[in-house]
């Protein structure tokens, strides 16, 4: 085990941490403020993946291609809002589960018919080549500009609901739905804000994530699940437990990957490790889970106290 | 009475169109995967295999086709279902289509108990190369192992001490890498990633930290390109080369990797510039109708079409003599596009494999290119496991 493994494993971590929390934030926030759970959160994610990757290719410029997928998924965000999730904010979980897999499914294949089964979405030129972080170590230039993206966005978030009058109904509605309610305020149009936001975010992380993953038909269901796992780590409508919590799961499940099959290579013969290695390595996170809803149900930092 | 007369006519009537579609149309039972994300592979298959259609009217061995096309969507129940529709209901003829062996082997025990052939356009199964083979099953593509010895043979000659081998877990991983450590006299680690995945980096900074000499990859479909994506851009490709087989190297990959796989070599029972005379006509004709190259999977589905147009053809059609059509379809009476084509005893494909390079044509298209014939006649080790009912 060298210094080297550890760094690049934390940097990967970190990365796949940031890019989580991207799609974490919005889910919290609607899942927090509007009680709503919505699985086609992960739908977001793969449209602003693959409106990156048609702009991308028609205009051969990547930044403009992410510049305008997410405020374009954003608004299709608000448009579903406005139309049909409204609707089902009364009604119990079970249907809004049932009507949002449903719209994952008329998603899915909507996207099909649009732009086939897959797309392809390159990083900027400027940005194709690793960089040698130090001797021995060079590391993707792309990977590392997400990191930096990542850790942009958190800080306008963290000034968005810290600092602002729109972050203060936020944090109300979170932290006590129905009092907010009682206290008047347009209600509604704070409700597709949060939704559009939420899109807009998970588009964000579509389209940064497009040039190193596959963008495909069902990219957003494999990440949805994560994303449920950070928001129970973290704590359901809480913005800094969903940044803890993705970074939390992040570095755990990438630093897993590696060391537990490497641990294990030592201890037994290589096809049984290669067989047991990531089998436990992508338990570890729901073990993670399953630990803090037993110290605290509420999760890490509970926003809701009402 | 007059009513009675009646009925007898209407009887006799309905006997006798039965029995015309009975002789007139030979029916195909085209249960695939085309949709979900691993579907490019199923299309092109189809796609050639509709070529093939296509450039007879719609007849195979002068009986009219009627291929009634399923999709599974990547999914066993469905899988199940269609099966036993195109088995029970239709009682097709002949059954192709399927992709991927975790898709077709739960389906195939009912399907060869009905004794109904199954002509497997891609991957071929271990079990059913040796100890489960039966009559009823042609595996038309290639045996999971096939791609594998070729290269492990190069990787000898190159002297490479340590390498790694990096394969999506399943029953195809499995025996990909098998058929590789079979053959590679050098040190290796091994490593599965689960099926789907589409983040490596976990696994490219192992990589990193073991420096073998090079790795070996079976990661097909999106998983291949996205691996392939990450590994370049994390700069691992100058020191620790990538090699694979053609299954992860083809047209369906190159389409999304492009020049990410330049100068890549890889091994394959089939490339678009053997020179063949069959060959040649299927690609023209695929290039004219598709506007693209054909994959190597394109090449299969053509195969399997040809196969059988030849076996209804020896059989004048009459497909109810089970027999004959078994001999016609051992016989493998077409010319293969993939040049030299026997069906072993164990009815899994003996064939040539090449050594490919993907490089950038002279229209600017990144594709493979043939450096050499590495295996004469290849086939799979588990034939001596078979004992083939007379």
């Amino acid at each position: 085990m060298t210094a080297t493994l550890v760094f690049e494993q934390a940097l990967n971590g970190l990365q796949f941490g940031l890019m989580l929390f991207l799609l974490a934030a919005g889910l919290t926030l609607v899942f927090g403020i509007m009680d709503m759970i919505n699985l086609a959160h992960g739908s977001f994610y793969m449209l602003g993946a693959f409106m990156a990757a048609s702009i991308a290719n028609v205009s051969g410029s990547f930044w403009l291609a992410v510049f305008l997928a997410v405020p374009i998924t954003a608004v299709i965000g608000m448009l579903l809002e406005m139309s049909l999730l409204r609707v089902l904010y009364t009604r119990d979980h079970l249907s809004q589960v049932l009507a949002t897999f449903a719209l994952v499914l008329i998603i899915n294949e909507v996207v099909r018919l649009v732009w086939g089964t897959d797309a392809s979405l390159s990083p900027p030129q400027s940005l194709a080549n690793p960089v040698e972080l130090y001797e021995g170590l060079s590391y993707s230039a792309y990977r590392l500009a997400i990191v930096v993206l990542g850790l942009i966005v958190a800080g306008c978030l963290y000034l968005l609901i810290a600092k602002t009058r729109f972050g203060m109904r936020l944090r109300a509605g979170a932290s006590n739905r129905t009092m907010a309610y009682m206290m008047g305020g347009d209600v509604s149009r704070l409700f597709t804000l949060v939704f559009g936001l939420g899109a807009g975010l998970a588009a964000l992380a579509g389209a940064a994530l497009g040039p190193i993953l596959a963008v495909q038909v069902g990219m957003g269901e494999s990440i949805l699940i994560l994303t449920f796992v950070v928001i129970v780590i973290g704590g359901v409508g809480s913005i800094r437990g969903a940044l803890i919590g993705a970074v939390l799961v992040g570095m755990i499940d990438t630093m897993g990957r590696v060391f537990i099959p490497m641990f294990l290579r030592l201890t037994m013969p290589s096809h049984y490790s290669s067989d047991v290695g990531p089998a436990l390595a992508s338990i570890l996170i729901y073990v993670l889970m399953a630990a803090v809803l037993y110290w605290k149900p509420q999760g890490l930092f509970p926003a809701r106290n009402g | 009475m007059i009513k009675l007369r009646l009925a007898v006519a209407c009887l006799a009537l309905v006997g006798v169109s039965s029995l015309a579609t009975a002789e007139e149309v030979v029916k195909i039972g085209y249960a695939s995967t085309l949709s979900g994300p691993t579907a490019a592979i199923g299309g092109d298959i189809k796609d050639g295999f509709d070529l093939f259609l296509k450039s007879k009217d719609g007849k195979l061995g002068n009986l009219k086709a009627e291929v009634i096309v399923t999709d599974n969507g990547l999914k066993v129940d469905a899988e199940k279902q269609n099966v036993n529709r195109l088995l029970k209901r239709e009682k097709v003829d002949f059954m192709t289509g399927g992709v991927f062996g975790a898709m077709y082997m739960p389906v195939l025990p009912e399907i060869l108990a009905s004794e109904t052939f199954y002509l497997a356009p891609n991957s071929g199964l271990k079990d059913y190369a040796g100890a489960k083979c039966s009559p009823y099953l042609f595996t038309v593509g290639f045996q999971n192992e096939d791609h594998s010895p070729g290269m492990a043979k190069y990787m000898n000659d190159a002297n490479f001490k340590s390498i790694y081998l990096v394969a999506a877990a399943g029953p195809g991983g499995r025996e990909v890498l098998d058929g590789f450590k079979r053959h590679y006299k050098g040190a290796y680690e091994e490593m599965f990633t689960k099926l789907g995945q589409v983040d490596y980096a976990a696994e490219i900074a192992t990589i990193r930290a073991a420096k073998p000499d090079a790795i070996f990859t079976f990661l097909p479909g999106g998983m291949g390109i996205s691996f392939m994506k990450q590994y370049v851009s994390a700069g691992l490709n100058k020191d620790i080369p990538v090699y694979m087989p053609g299954y992860n190297a083809d047209e369906d990959s190159l389409k999304s990797l492009g020049e990410v796989l330049l100068g890549t070599l890889n091994t394959s029972h089939w490339a678009h510039d053997l020179d063949n005379a069959a060959n040649k006509k299927f690609v023209e004709a695929f290039k004219a109708n598709y506007k693209r190259l054909p994959s190597m999977y394109a090449a299969q589905g053509y195969d399997v079409a040809q196969l059988i147009d030849s076996a209804v053809k020896a059989v004048k059609g009459n497909l109810s003599d089970k027999a004959a059509v078994r001999k016609a379809l051992e016989a493998a009476n077409f010319e293969s596009v993939r040049g030299y084509f026997k069906f072993n005893k164990n009815h899994m494909p003996i064939h040539d494999i090449y050594m490919r390079e993907v490089v950038k044509n002279d229209a600017g298209v990144v594709t493979n290119r043939t450096i050499a014939k590495v295996v004469d006649k290849q086939q799979d080790p588990f034939v001596g496991d078979c004992n083939m009912p007379g």
